[in-house]
């Protein structure tokens, strides 16, 4: 019963996932497909030279331009299926191969951000809550304050700049796969996973930081210490486990904007990855890029966040019924 | 006849100074935000008296001059005074700060609150494009129409700008707005309006939105913040204000991101001044959010 309950939520979820992909899809297609100007004879004429319209038609047609709307949809749609999402207009390479090549440094930093920031801001925001109003609970709160003010991409330059002074050293520049040199790759990925790191914690350590003096206000807390329960389990076996759930919520939310994060910060450590990727389709108009990018990126963000509920709805018995 | 006045006047200073002494104890913090606030607005309406040099002056003479008594923070690659770039700065921010979240909000806001007021299917229609646009990190979808729109620039501001940093705040209005007017709709007073043959645009407007005020300030303080930031990081990356206007995200990038290692100061105050002015709108919001709304206090 329980099982099948579980799966029910799960399959419902996914379900309701796919109407949203469908939209996010249709809107960057067509948000891409209202450019001013025709975008072909743009980009031949900054490649110089003379530009006829017979070449533009050419080109046109090697892009798969010169299809209608709704088959050029169709056939982007069918590419994620089949790998073949076209070929980036500035480049000349297939899009596939552009992103295959940078996804895994991304996918990793995002990843070591992410750990590394839960890691510290869980126990952080317990300990700013359990000693509310202290001198540690207002460092906390200003240092996190710090973290949503700070923009990810001059904290890394900040950092860059610490090594240098303290240590004379920089970051290396070249990406090693961590499973061939792992202190290669993470003495390069470390620092800018550390940089959009801070202010998911900081976002991370104000959620906790609230929930746990939300459930300290509960009634059950407060049985449970009328019956004379120690009090370091009142906190760790009453309080952090029920304030875990809007923590989780937020996590997975503020993944999102980690890539987003990475986007602005991958410039400042020369990492070649998808946020730099799409900085650089976007300057230079590849429309072709920019759609399968912003379709990854998306598809990301909503499946997180079904992943998300999955674990909540794990942990909470009263969501699944919910809903 | 003038005694009654003065005393008036006194009776009234005092009462002033009582809300102002009652609001700095109550919320310390959001008033060292206002102060900040009030410091740039004053900074970038008295620009041109404040700054010590004019901030596009090129002066090759003194390029990448560490801070001194002559140029108090330094200068660019260019010879550029750096302390009066960040004081113009503080225009170009607060402006398309400002500007960019009261389109995004004011527009979520009639989304949200259209669509809770509406109901059913016109509601749930609205809610799956809103949540299509939830979909994007902020600055994908806002160098996405960056892309779309290309520039406009009028009257020294560039519209597409504005435009590219509000449309990714509108979806979240919208989303926070709608819930907010749904609490009120089912209210007693918008029954008995109902009851009274009031028309749809009249509820919405005398008694809907009035009612919703304190969540739209609220939203509206917090995503000046986040503007500012986004203003910046599209800046940086060269998409946002261009050259040779002065913005702390573009005094980020470019030769600065270059240079930096040899003059840190280059880098250090633009990002400063981000961060100071993000941080005094987020201490600003936290407190607004306390005082109009004893409900969301944490």
């Amino acid at each position: 019963m329980k099982r099948g309950g579980m799966l029910r939520f799960i399959l419902h979820r996914l379900a309701l996932a796919i109407p949203t992909l469908f939209g996010v899809a249709v809107l960057i297609f067509l948000m891409l497909r209202v450019i001013p100007g025709d975008i072909v004879e743009i980009k031949l004429r900054a490649d110089g030279g003379q530009v006829t319209q017979a070449m533009i038609e050419q080109e046109r047609h090697r892009l798969g331009l010169d299809r209608p709307l709704p088959v050029q949809f169709a056939s982007w749609l069918e590419g994620f299926v089949t790998g073949d999402l076209g070929t980036s207009m500035w480049t000349d390479r297939p899009v596939i191969v552009e992103i295959r090549e940078r996804l895994e440094l991304t996918v990793e930093v995002a990843i070591l951000a992410a750990v590394i920031a839960t890691v510290i801001a869980i126990p952080l925001g317990s300990l700013a809550a359990l000693f509310a109003g202290s001198v540690l609970d207002y460092t906390i709160r200003l240092v996190t304050l710090g973290g949503l003010a700070a923009p990810a991409f001059w904290v890394g330059m900040l950092i860059i700049l610490g090594l240098l002074t303290l240590f004379h050293w920089m970051p290396p520049m070249t990406f090693v796969p961590i499973y061939r040199d792992p202190i290669g790759n993470l003495s390069q990925l470390i620092f800018p996973a550390l940089a959009i790191g801070y202010r998911f914690a900081a976002v991370v350590t104000r959620m906790t930081r609230s929930a746990v003096l939300e459930v300290m206000r509960e009634d059950y807390i407060r049985t449970a210490r009328a019956k004379g329960v120690y009090e370091r389990l009142v906190i760790t076996r009453h309080t952090l486990p029920n304030a875990l759930l809007p923590t989780i919520t937020v996590i997975g939310l503020e993944f999102a904007f980690l890539i987003g994060g990475l986007v602005v910060t991958e410039e400042v450590f020369n990492l070649n990855g998808i946020g730099r990727l799409f900085v650089q389709a976007v300057s230079r108009n590849d429309f072709i890029l920019i759609q399968t990018l912003v379709m990854i990126i998306a598809a990301v963000f909503v499946l997180t966040n079904i992943v998300v509920d999955i674990i909540c709805a794990a942990l909470d018995p009263r969501l699944r019924a919910g809903r | 006849m003038s005694t009654t006045l003065a005393a008036d006047r006194s009776g009234v200073l005092r009462h002033w100074a009582r809300v102002t002494g009652r609001a700095i104890a109550d919320q310390p913090l959001g008033c060292v935000g206002l102060l900040v606030i009030l410091a740039m607005v004053v900074a970038s309406i008295a620009a041109a008296h404040i700054a010590p040099y004019d901030p596009l002056d090129v002066d090759f003479g003194s390029m990448l001059a560490p801070p001194s008594g002559t140029h108090w923070l330094g200068t660019d690659t260019f010879g550029r005074d750096i302390l009066s770039r960040l004081i113009y700065g503080t225009r170009t921010a607060l402006t398309i700060g400002f500007l960019s979240s009261f389109l995004g909000c004011t527009v979520g806001a009639i989304i949200g609150i259209s669509s809770a007021y509406a109901g059913g299917r016109t509601d749930l229609i609205i809610q799956r494009i809103v949540e299509i646009f939830l979909a994007f990190p902020i600055i994908v979808l806002a160098l996405v129409v960056v892309t779309m729109l290309g520039r406009s620039r009028v009257w020294g501001i560039d519209l597409n700008l504005i435009l590219a940093i509000a449309i990714p705040i509108a979806p979240k209005v919208a989303r926070v707005m709608r819930t907010a007017a749904l609490t009120i709709r089912e209210l007693p007073y918008v029954d008995a309006a109902r009851a009274l043959g009031f028309g749809a645009p009249r509820i919405v407007l005398c008694h809907l939105c009035p009612n919703v005020m304190a969540p739209y300030l609220i939203l509206l303080s917090a995503y000046i913040a986040q503007a500012i930031l986004l203003e910046a990081s599209l800046s940086f990356l060269g998409l946002g204000v261009t050259e040779p206007e002065p913005s702390w995200g573009l005094m980020l990038a470019g030769d600065a991101a270059q240079f930096y290692r040899e003059a840190p100061w280059m880098i250090l105050f633009p990002g400063l001044a981000i961060s100071l002015a993000v941080f005094a709108f987020n201490l600003f919001g936290d407190s607004l959010r306390d005082w109009l709304d004893p409900k969301f206090r944490t």
